[in-house]
């Protein structure tokens, strides 16, 4: 009896997740851009954005991905949806590899997963009315629905995301960014997906906004049943929606864990680093901060061995050399640095 | 450097006196800034905090009369610096003022720097101007500097073009240009938004250096209460053009009195605490066109809103020593009758 009751409790517990079914499952994924130069604009070298990223969300779950701009957490976000081509890996979606689909194939399996994009004011566009712009995935999947039904479906939508009725006639340029951000969620859900990709969806919204956004997406997840990839470069922001936390650096994941033990026990020295940084609101509190120095080098010249070790307060001599492997230390916490074990 | 010492005795090195910056719609004026007042202390760092559009930008550009000409105006209020009016100066006398005693960091370290010319010769200009300096010496000044904010080999750097830099290095060639001439006050608009976590705490490090080696005093100017919290000695919180609550860092953290301040501190997800849900300020703060007239301006925001509050209008009073709060709740002087309706 007690079993029934906890499997009806959809419980966003970190524990539950481990019994749950794999959603998505991304293996040594490598995402390469091209640097195209010289007479013939020959390909002369690439940039690794995503160099062998290996991980899994189980369905229901939110996996944060963060790090600092030009780790890669975009272009592995974009992979999975294949907008942009894989050059290695392989992406499992739902039990199916997704890796090489194409055409009509893809597109029927991509209303499975949507993208909230990052900029409320770009991703929208200003020549439709609201009401067209969530209408649009709509009609494009199921040609044959009524349009007073798809109608009825968006006004629900609208109201679902915390906008009136009226806001179906309305253009883009006159909400507020929270408000266009949730007619970018709303677009998301049109299609009731499984997984939504999130890449950085607060970001460009005030704080107060913020908070609004973030917790209608919690809401959503629950009312929808939803899997989340969540992109973000704020460390709180991703540890308040996430259950588990990748932790990106020039192209690799450095660690991965539940949320708690990355916050408590943080065992890569970047991860450390990026946590000492992070200002609290908390006047009284003396904090230890590490400061790196320097800047995040090029990812088309990354540095050989481990690629943190140009900035690492703990590097050693063998970190130039070896390149160290994403291992779990302890269950369920991952980390790639020769000095953990 | 976060000592909670007062500034007590020290004549303020900046006062600011019934500030109004009006911006003109249609014909008509509407005020930005809406009577602010405040002191900046030598050697205070004192953090100017608000969602956007609540006018923290428009004052510092206010201070720095770099007002857009013809749009927006000052129309009260009385700035005074080291004892001179600075609203009374031409740009002339005020020239003389900017970049050499105040200095200020921009928001956005893209699109301040000019693309066309070096980093050495941006940074050489006010140098140029101020100190008469000869080419020569303001080059050795110039890599001094760099080398001061923290960017190795500057003596490459200072031949390099802003597009050869990456977003940290060039907002600490934002800060180089700002203190170039030791300000004895430094305005730092939004300093560290666009930037990551880890090349942040290497700007604020920075900042709080030289804020003791130069003795220098700081507005800084942001949304993020994580950095305020961590910089800042005072505190100023605005909301629609006018301070609503003004404290030192510590009581303002750990008794915030505006329902505004309130609420903006708890609707920041916290690393080291678990919330369930995030408190969140419905709607946004209205235009200046639609901004009430009368009453409490954040009235329409306002969980804890009274009948009274859209009728009077809250000053600024002090509900303890040093901490002055605009809100009726803690108003004692208002007729209280009406209160015992609530």
């Amino acid at each position: 009896m007690n079993n029934i009751i906890d499997l009806k409790n959809k419980d966003k517990a970190a524990s539950s997740h481990t019994k749950k079914e794999t959603l998505l499952e991304v293996i040594n994924l490598k995402t390469h851009y091209p640097i195209k130069g010289g007479f013939f604009r020959r390909t002369i070298s690439h940039v690794k954005a995503v160099d062998n990223v290996s991980f899994s969300v189980k369905k229901g779950e939110t996996l944060g991905l963060v790090g600092e701009s030009g780790c890669g957490k975009s272009t592995a976000g974009r992979t999975i949806l294949k907008l942009l081509n894989p050059t290695a890996g392989k992406i499992m979606f739902d039990g199916e590899d997704i890796t090489n689909l194409r055409g009509s194939k893809l597109r029927q399996r991509r209303k499975d997963f949507q993208m909230v994009f990052q900029d409320p004011y770009a991703s929208l566009n200003p020549m439709q009315m609201v009401g067209d712009i969530i209408t649009e995935p709509i009609h494009n999947y199921y040609p044959k629905k009524k349009s007073r039904e798809i109608k009825q479906e968006v006004l629900e939508l609208l109201n679902r995301v915390g906008l009136p009725d009226d806001a179906y006639y309305k253009y883009a340029h006159e909400f507020s960014g929270g408000q266009r951000q949730r007619i970018g969620i709303a677009r998301a859900l049109a299609l009731k997906p499984k997984l939504i990709i999130a890449d950085e969806p607060v970001s460009a919204l005030d704080v107060s906004v913020q908070s609004q956004v973030l917790n209608l997406l919690n809401e959503l997840q629950d009312d929808f049943d939803l899997t989340y990839l969540f992109i973000a470069h704020d460390l709180s922001v991703v540890k308040h929606m996430s259950d588990r936390i990748g932790i990106m650096y020039l192209g690799h994941i450095v660690e991965i864990a539940d949320k708690h033990s990355i916050y408590k026990e943080p065992l890569h020295p970047y991860t450390q680093a990026l946590i000492s940084a992070v200002p609290e609101p908390d006047p009284k509190r003396k904090k230890q901060r590490i400061v790196l120095q320097g800047d995040v080098p090029s990812p088309e010249n990354p540095p050989s061995g481990c690629p943190f070790h140009t900035r690492c307060p703990m590097a050693v001599d063998k970190c130039s050399t070896i390149t160290p492997e994403l291992k779990e230390v302890k269950p369920g916490h991952h980390a790639a640095c020769i000095l953990v074990d | 450097m976060k000592n909670m010492t007062d500034f007590p005795s020290q004549a303020p090195l900046l006062e600011v006196t019934g500030l109004e910056t009006a911006f003109e719609i249609d014909g008509e004026l509407y005020n930005a800034v809406d009577g602010v007042s405040f002191n900046v202390k030598p050697k205070q760092v004192l953090g100017v905090v608000g969602e956007s559009g609540c006018g923290k930008s428009v004052m510092s550009l206010s201070i720095m009369q770099l007002l857009p000409k013809g749009i927006g105006k000052i129309r009260n209020g009385q700035i005074t610096f080291n004892g001179q009016s600075l609203e009374k100066l031409d740009d002339k006398k005020m020239n003389k003022i900017r970049g050499k005693d105040i200095g200020m960091i921009f928001q956005e370290p893209m699109t301040s720097l000019n693309p066309v010319f070096t980093i050495g010769f941006q940074l050489a200009e006010s140098l140029h101007n101020h100190f008469k300096l000869s080419k020569k010496e303001a080059r050795g000044k110039v890599i001094e500097l760099l080398d001061q904010v923290g960017i190795s080999r500057p003596e490459r750097v200072v031949d390099e073009y802003p597009h050869q830099l990456s977003g940290g290095m060039r907002q600490r060639v934002m800060i180089a240009m700002a203190i170039a001439c030791k300000p004895k006050l430094l305005i730092a608009d939004e300093p560290t938004t666009a930037l990551d976590v880890t090349v942040q705490a290497q700007i604020l490090e920075l900042l709080q250096g030289l804020q003791e080696t130069n003795d220098m005093a700081i507005i800084l100017i942001t949304h993020d209460l994580g950095v305020v919290a961590e910089t800042c000695h005072e505190v100023l919180v605005m909301y629609a053009g006018e301070v609503v609550e003004r404290a030192d860092v510590v009581t303002l953290f750990e008794n915030p009195k505006h329902p505004y301040t309130e609420l903006l501190m708890r609707s920041i997800p916290r690393l080291d605490e678990e919330e369930e849900k995030l408190a969140s300020i419905e709607g946004i703060v209205p235009s200046l066109k639609n901004m009430p007239r009368q009453g409490c301006k954040f009235v329409d925001r306002c969980p804890k809103a009274m009948e009274e509050c859209r009728t009077i209008t809250p000053r600024l009073s002090e509900n303890l020593p040093g901490h002055e709060v605009r809100c009726l709740l803690y108003e004692t002087s208002w007729n209280r009758e009406g209160m015992s309706a609530k």
